[in-house]
């Protein structure tokens, strides 16, 4: 690998099956701007097979290099294979900084990739920030985020860190004027370890979750499965997404991919309204910025009534149906 | 069949609220509040032993961790593991991911031969999820993460299930392996007073440093590239502004605030 790069920040952009995950852009955004903060250029990084039209979309996220490890031994992941060419570059052109999602690849590929490097990394941050002297401080949840941790890594290099999907926001597409770098593949059969033979995907539902600008959740004080049509018919009227804490999705009444938080999803909406919420940070920690949280809660003392703007005190039972009524009210009137 | 399954003792989480942060010296009080096993390490001993059940072979135990987490390795041999093997020494204290898959690694290869090692994916204490991939690479033996199904074919190689965004992924793979697997895989079985009778007849081991072949720069706190700066608890927003009145009262105003802001 004989090209010179100039990137010493890199963000690994995920793609399975030709599809990127939007987390390698939203990375992306912040990358550039701790790149601005050290002088340094940023690069994607893709790996996979025929890449070619994905590469264009990363150069059209303002990356100033993008490095394409394209090869058909790469087409589905693999992490060793991966692992190989990734820690192939790494040696070769030394970045300071490697990012990843924290996905369900990301979360396999790097630990796999850091010890190769006997380097250090920090897991699921949920944010990132540069000393002066350039050091990568990352701030990540232990305990079920009711505690965060700022972990640095002083000695080795590059530093890894798998960011959080949802913590950053996708940054605005421009006019590409980076350019395109191809990493070579030094991959045999031999280095792939096992063979994927189906992948399964369900539509991420249009409208779901992560990208709902309204979002109505449940909680265990719901009570009932036959409660829960409280929550889904305020959603209803809210044109919102439904979410849940865990309680309720061990029971039943919702569906797991409904759950928010540390080890379910992260959402960005504009608007959260919490019923029966009491507020753990296994909960909150999946909620970023959303404009205006709004708790519904029997007990004066909830703890989400810290980590809210508005509080209405009392059984969700007799406001939710007034607010459905009033909310009703004002729809029929346009 | 032989499955070396990699426990973590942890602090139960019944009793987080009993946990608190030092403000003097930033680091996390957790005295008094009972151990127990990482609750994923439990469905990841579940597989071993259900496939022990079903294959036969042998069940061990292995744990990186301080003296007292024998009665934590007690509970994996209650559940019905045949040997538990405790990695205990100074010198491993203060160690990151790296240097806990470093010792863990060395401590499987003493135990030789295996056909499967199973780690929970996370742990509910740092959860950072890194230890199984990284023991994996140690031991230069394929991995795969997130495991939801395990499907053991008469052919050479098996059929595994992991998780993937909105859905999951199935791969062949031939063992030796390394699996890190989710809560969905089983329900893992639960203890009677005849299993913990039995468990007390069974063997631990304790090995320090000096029992494995371990490189001393790679071990503990010297050996870790990640170094924790300082531990905060997340800022409140503050308490917020409480709606007046009785429930519709309150469901008026709501929605009035929510028409304003252009949400209905
Ligand atoms: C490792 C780990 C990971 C976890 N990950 C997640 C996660 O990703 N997401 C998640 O949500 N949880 C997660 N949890 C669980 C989490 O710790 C909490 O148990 C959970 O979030 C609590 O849910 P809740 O607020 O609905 O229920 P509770 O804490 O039981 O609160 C119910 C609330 O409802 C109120 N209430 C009751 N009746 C009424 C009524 N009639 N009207 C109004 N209010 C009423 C009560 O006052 C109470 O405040 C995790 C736990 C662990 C250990």
């Amino acid at each position: 690998m004989t090209e010179i790069i100039e990137s010493k920040i890199w963000v690994f952009i995920e793609q399975r099956q030709g599809r990127m995950a939007e987390v390698g852009l939203e990375i992306l955004g912040k990358a550039a701007e701790l790149g601005l903060s050290i002088g340094s250029k940023v690069a994607g990084v893709l790996v996979g097979s025929s890449l070619a039209s994905l590469s264009d979309q990363v150069l059209s996220y303002g990356v100033d290099e993008v490095l394409v490890a394209d090869n058909p031994l790469l087409t589905d992941y693999c992490n060793q294979a991966y692992v190989k060419v990734l820690e192939q570059a790494v040696s070769a052109w030394q970045p300071e900084i490697l990012l990843l999602g924290a996905t369900a690849m990301g979360t396999d590929l790097a630990p796999r990739l850091a010890a190769r490097l006997r380097t250090g990394l920090s897991a699921h941050c949920i944010d990132l920030h540069l000393t002066a002297e350039g050091e990568l401080l990352s701030v990540v949840p232990g305990w079920g985020g009711n505690v965060m941790a700022r972990v640095s890594c002083p000695r080795t290099r590059p530093q890894v860190a798998t960011v959080m999907p949802g913590v950053f926001s996708l940054p605005d597409a421009t006019e590409a004027r980076g350019r395109k770098i191809s990493v070579e593949t030094l991959i045999e059969p031999a280095d792939i370890t096992y063979r994927t033979v189906e992948v399964k995907r369900e539509e991420a539902p249009k409208g779901g979750l992560e990208t709902a600008e309204v979002v109505v959740a449940g909680g265990w004080g719901v009570g009932t499965k036959a409660d829960w049509r409280y929550i889904e018919e305020l959603a209803l009227v809210l044109n919102a997404a439904v979410g849940a804490t865990r309680p309720p999705v061990d029971e039943g009444w919702a569906e797991e991919k409904q759950m928010i938080g540390q080890s379910g999803r992260t959402i960005r909406p504009r608007l959260y309204i919490g019923v029966g919420i009491s507020g753990h940070m296994h909960h909150l920690v999946g909620l970023k910025d959303p404009e205006l949280i709004v708790a519904i809660n029997g007990d004066p003392n909830a703890a989400i009534f810290d980590h809210c703007h508005l509080a209405l005190v009392g059984d969700f039972k007799e406001i939710v149906p007034a607010l459905i009524e009033k909310i009703k009210s004002y729809s029929s009137a346009q | 069949m032989r499955t070396i399954v990699c426990i973590k003792p942890v602090p139960d989480s019944k009793h987080w609220n009993r946990l608190a942060l030092d403000p003097k010296t930033k680091t996390l009080v957790r005295k008094g509040i009972p151990g127990t096993i990482n609750p994923l390490d439990r469905n990841a001993l579940e597989l071993a032993l259900s496939l022990r059940d079903e294959h036969g072979g042998e069940v061990l135990v292995v744990s990186m961790a301080p003296p007292d987490a024998i009665s934590v390795l007690n509970e994996a041999l209650a559940m019905g593991a045949d040997r538990a093997i405790l990695l205990s020494d100074m010198a491993f204290a203060g160690g990151d991911t790296l240097a806990t898959a470093y010792v863990l690694s060395a401590g499987i290869e003493k135990l030789g031969q295996f056909d499967l090692v199973v780690c929970g994916d996370q742990t509910i204490d740092g959860g950072t999820a890194q230890v199984s991939a990284q023991v994996a690479e140690f031991l230069d033996v394929p991995n795969l993460m997130h495991v939801t199904a395990v499907d053991v074919t008469p052919a050479a190689s098996w059929l595994v299930r992991s998780h993937i965004e909105h859905g999951y992924v199935v791969v062949e793979i031939k063992p030796p392996m390394v699996l890190s697997v989710l809560k969905e895989i089983n329900e893992p079985r639960y203890v009677t007073l005849m299993n913990i009778l039995e468990a007390e007849k069974k063997e631990t081991q304790i090995w320090s440093s000096s029992d494995l072949e371990l490189k001393e720069p790679w071990l503990g706190l010297n050996g870790s590239p990640t170094c924790m700066v300082d531990l905060f608890v997340p800022e409140k927003k503050g308490r917020a502004e409480i709606l007046q009145g009785g429930p519709r009262e309150q469901a008026a105003e709501l929605a009035d605030r929510l028409h304003r802001s252009g949400f209905c």
